[in-house]
C-alpha cells in the first residue's frame, strides 16, 4: 500500500505569548513544529504500512525550512519526504496549496491512499484535504476516526460526525483525513533520526509541477485577507474568592443571582 | 449572466430541518437585504413535508430549493458535491453560506475547488462592504489569538462556513411568503465510490455539546473520572450537557466528543462553565466566543479567569456540591 501523508509546518502555538501592549503574538523564538494533527495521519500511515507493506511518502509545500519536519517524518517511520518549494507559492490560500498539492501527488509514484490531518492548527480550516480529493477526483472520507478493514480494492472506516459514527465503505485509492481517536503517534526512534539525517528530499519546485501560474501562491488565491485584529482577550467580570465557608455562600449566592439577571435560571 | 442572490445551504434529518439550517437564514437575511438580492435555502436531502419547508420561509427565506430523494438522505461528499456545483453553475449565486459542521465543512471545499471559488472557514462575522458588495468574512485563527477578515474579490460565488450558534434564529413570521422549488435529482451526478452501511448514534441523553445551549466542562482539577458526576449534576441543572478538556478526555474521564478546543470542538453555547480548567490558549480556542463564561479554580492565576464573566477562586470539591445543592432549592422555590 503506497501513502502520501501532506503535512504541514506550523508554529508551535502551545506557549504562545501575547505582547501586553501591542496586543500581538510574540513570535520570537517560536519553534516551527509539523502541525499536530498531522501526527495522527503520520501514524495511520506508518501502522498501514507495517501491515500490508508498502512505503509512506511524507508531503510538504513550505519554505526550505519546512524540511525539517519532512525529516521529523521520517524519524517516525515514513520513508520518504517530498519538499513542494518556490517563492512563487508562498501566500497561497487552501484553494491553491491543493492546487499545488495536487499537481505533486502526480508526480510522485502512485498511490493507493492519501492520508491527510483533519486541520492546520495555524490557519485551522481543514479545507487542504477535502479540496486535494476534489481535484483529484478520488473519494473522501473526512473525520476518520478508525479504520476498520482493508481490502485490495477498499476499506471501511469510522467517521466522527456530531452525532455519532457513521461507517463507511470507500473505494481506493482515496483520501482520507483523520481525527485524533484514530492513533496514538509514535515518538521518532534514534535508528529513525540517523535514517531521516541521511535521507534526501527532492525538491520540487513550480517549473517541475507543470503547474499553471495563474494559480499559485497569493496571486493565484481567490481569497484575501484584508484585516488581522487581535481580539481583547480579557472580560473583566467579577472575580470572587471563596476561602471560608462565608466567602463560599457568598460567592455562591452572588453567582446564582448573576445566572438570574443573566437568564441562565 | 451576472452571479446573485444569496444561498444559504439547510441540513435534514430523517425529515426535520436541523436547526442550523434557520441560524444560516437569519446570516443570509441581513446580507440579502445589504444586497437586496432573494435569499435562498437550498436543502439536499431525503424527504421533507411542504409543511416543514415553509418553516423556512417563515425564518427568512424568500425561495427553497430543495433536491429531493431517497438516496440523498445520509450525506455523501461525493454525491452533495455534485447536485451542489451543477446548482451553483446554473443558477450563479453571489454568496453560499454552509454550516461549519463536519459535513459543511466537507462540502464547501470539495465544491470550491471544483468551480473554483474562495472559502473562509468557520466565520463567526460577515458584513457586506458597503463600497464594493463583496463579502466581508471574519474568523478566529491561530487558536483565536487573531481575528482575520477575509474576501473573495474577483471570485464568484462568496463562500463561508459559519460556526453553529454563532447567530440566532430569526422569529417565525407566519406571513412572510415564499416559493418552494422541488428538483428531481439527476441520476448521473450520483456517486456510489462511498458508501454509507452504518451509523452508531453516540449522543446518548447528554447530547451533543455544539448544539447545548449551556456547557459544563471539567478538566484536569477534577481529579478523577467519578467525579464528573457533580458535573453531570450540574449540567442538568442548568440545563446543559457535559463537556472537558483535553487533559480530562487523554485521562478518559470524558470522551473526545466532549472535548472543547483547538484539537476537539468549538463551541459557542450561551453559558461556559468551566470547573478546574486552566485556560490554555488550545482550550480558549474552542469555547470562547460563549455568551457567557463561568469559571471556578483554586488558582486565582488561573488564565481562565482573564476571559471569565464570573469567577469563583475556590476547591471546586466545596464550590460545585454547594452551587448543586443551591441551584436544586431555587428549582423548587
Ligand atoms: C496542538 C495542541 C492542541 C491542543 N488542543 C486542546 C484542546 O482541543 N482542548 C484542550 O482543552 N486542550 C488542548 N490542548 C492542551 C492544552 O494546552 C492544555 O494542556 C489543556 O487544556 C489543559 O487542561 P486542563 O485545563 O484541564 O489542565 P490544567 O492546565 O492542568 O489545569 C487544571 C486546573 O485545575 C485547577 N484545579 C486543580 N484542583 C482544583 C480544585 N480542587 N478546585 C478547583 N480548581 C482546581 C488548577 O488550578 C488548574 O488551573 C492542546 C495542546 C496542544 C499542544
Ligand atoms: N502546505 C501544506 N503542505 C502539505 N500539506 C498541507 C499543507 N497545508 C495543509 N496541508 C494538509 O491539509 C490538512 C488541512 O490543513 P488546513 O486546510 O490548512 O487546515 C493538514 O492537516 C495537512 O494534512
Amino acid at each position: 500500500m503506497n501513502i502520501v501523508v501532506p503535512i504541514k509546518q506550523v508554529p508551535e502555538t502551545s506557549n504562545v505569548k501575547m505582547d501586553p501592549v501591542t496586543g500581538t503574538i510574540i513570535r520570537d523564538g517560536v519553534e516551527s513544529i509539523i502541525n499536530p494533527l498531522d501526527l495522527y495521519a503520520i501514524e495511520t500511515a506508518i501502522q498501514l504500512k507495517e501491515t500490508y507493506g508498502g512505503k509512506v511518502t511524507a508531503l510538504t509545500m513550505g519554505p526550505p525550512a519546512a524540511e525539517k519536519a519532512l525529516r521529523e517524518a521520517i524519524a517516525m517511520g515514513c520513508d520518504e519526504g517530498v519538499l513542494v518549494s518556490d517563492r512563487k507559492f508562498s501566500g497561497a490560500d487552501t484553494w491553491s496549496t491543493a492546487y499545488v498539492l495536487v499537481h505533486a501527488v502526480k508526480k510522485l509514484d502512485d498511490f493507493d491512499l492519501i492520508i491527510a490531518g483533519e486541520r492546520a492548527t495555524d490557519g485551522d480550516t481543514g479545507q487542504v484535504g477535502p479540496a486535494m480529493a476534489s481535484a483529484l477526483d478520488i473519494p473522501l472520507a473526512s473525520y476518520i476516526s478508525r479504520i476498520d478493514s482493508v481490502r485490495a480494492d477498499g476499506m471501511t472506516v469510522e467517521r466522527l460526525v456530531e452525532e455519532g459514527y457513521e461507517t463507511l465503505e470507500i473505494d481506493l485509492p482515496a483520501l482520507l483525513t483523520v481525527v485524533k481517536e484514530i492513533s496514538y503517534p509514535r515518538l521518532p526512534t534514534l535508528r529513525g533520526k540517523q535514517k531521516a539525517r541521511n535521507t534526501e528530499l527532492p525538491v520540487l519546485t513550480a517549473e517541475d509541477l507543470e503547474v499553471e501560474e495563474v494559480y499559485l501562491g497569493l496571486k493565484g488565491s481567490p481569497t484575501r485577507v484584508v484585516k488581522i485584529e487581535t481580539p481583547k482577550v480579557t472580560r473583566g467580570g467579577t472575580i470572587l474568592k471563596a476561602v471560608d465557608e462565608e466567602s463560599m455562600n457568598d460567592a455562591i449566592e452572588e453567582l446564582v443571582e448573576f445566572l438570574k439577571t443573566r437568564e441562565m435560571i | 449572466m451576472e452571479h446573485k442572490g444569496v444561498w444559504t445551504i439547510a441540513e435534514e434529518s430523517e425529515g426535520s430541518l436541523k436547526s442550523v439550517s434557520y441560524e444560516l437564514l437569519s446570516r443570509g437575511r441581513k446580507l440579502a437585504d445589504a444586497l437586496q438580492v432573494e435569499l435562498v435555502s437550498v436543502l439536499i436531502g431525503g424527504p421533507v413535508s411542504d409543511e416543514r419547508l415553509q418553516e423556512l420561509i417563515r425564518r427568512g427565506a424568500d425561495r427553497v430549493l430543495f433536491v429531493e430523494d431517497n438516496k440523498l438522505s445520509s450525506f455523501t461528499t461525493e454525491t452533495f458535491s455534485n447536485v451542489l456545483s451543477d446548482l451553483i453553475r446554473s443558477r450563479k449565486p453571489e454568496i453560499i453560506l454552509a454550516a461549519a459542521t463536519v459535513n459543511g465543512r466537507t462540502l464547501m471545499p470539495h465544491v470550491a475547488m471544483k468551480i473554483h471559488a474562495g472559502l473562509t472557514a468557520d466565520c463567526t462575522e460577515l458584513a457586506i462592504e458597503p463600497e464594493t458588495g463583496n463579502l466581508l468574512q471574519t474568523r478566529p485563527a491561530i487558536g483565536g489569538n487573531i481575528l482575520a477578515t477575509i474576501k473573495s474579490p474577483n471570485h464568484r460565488p462568496q463562500m463561508a462556513t459559519v460556526r453553529p450558534r454563532s447567530s440566532k434564529p430569526l422569529d417565525a413570521d407566519p406571513a412572510r411568503k415564499g416559493s418552494i422549488e422541488r428538483i428531481e435529482l439527476d441520476p448521473a451526478l450520483i456517486d456510489k465510490r462511498v458508501r454509507r452501511v452504518g451509523f452508531i448514534n453516540n449522543e446518548g441523553e447528554e447530547g451533543n455539546i455544539q448544539e447545548a445551549d449551556v456547557v459544563v466542562s471539567g478538566g484536569k482539577g477534577m481529579k478523577k473520572a467519578n467525579n464528573f458526576g457533580m458535573l453531570t449534576e450540574l449540567a442538568h441543572q442548568l440545563g446543559g450537557t457535559v463537556g472537558a478538556s483535553r487533559d480530562a478526555v487523554d485521562r478518559a474521564w470524558a470522551k473526545y466528543p466532549q472535548q472543547v478546543g483547538l484539537s476537539g470542538k468549538t463551541v459557542t453555547p450561551k453559558l461556559y462553565v468551566a470547573i478546574g480548567i486552566s485556560g490554555a490558549i488550545q482550550h480558549l480556542a474552542g469555547m470562547k466566543t460563549a455568551d457567557i463564561i463561568v469559571a471556578i479554580n483554586s488558582d486565582p492565576d488561573a488564565t481562565i479567569f482573564q476571559v471569565s464573566d464570573f469567577g469563583i477562586i475556590g476547591d471546586l470539591f466545596e464550590v460545585v456540591p454547594l452551587l448543586n445543592e443551591r441551584l436544586a432549592k431555587e428549582k423548587n422555590r
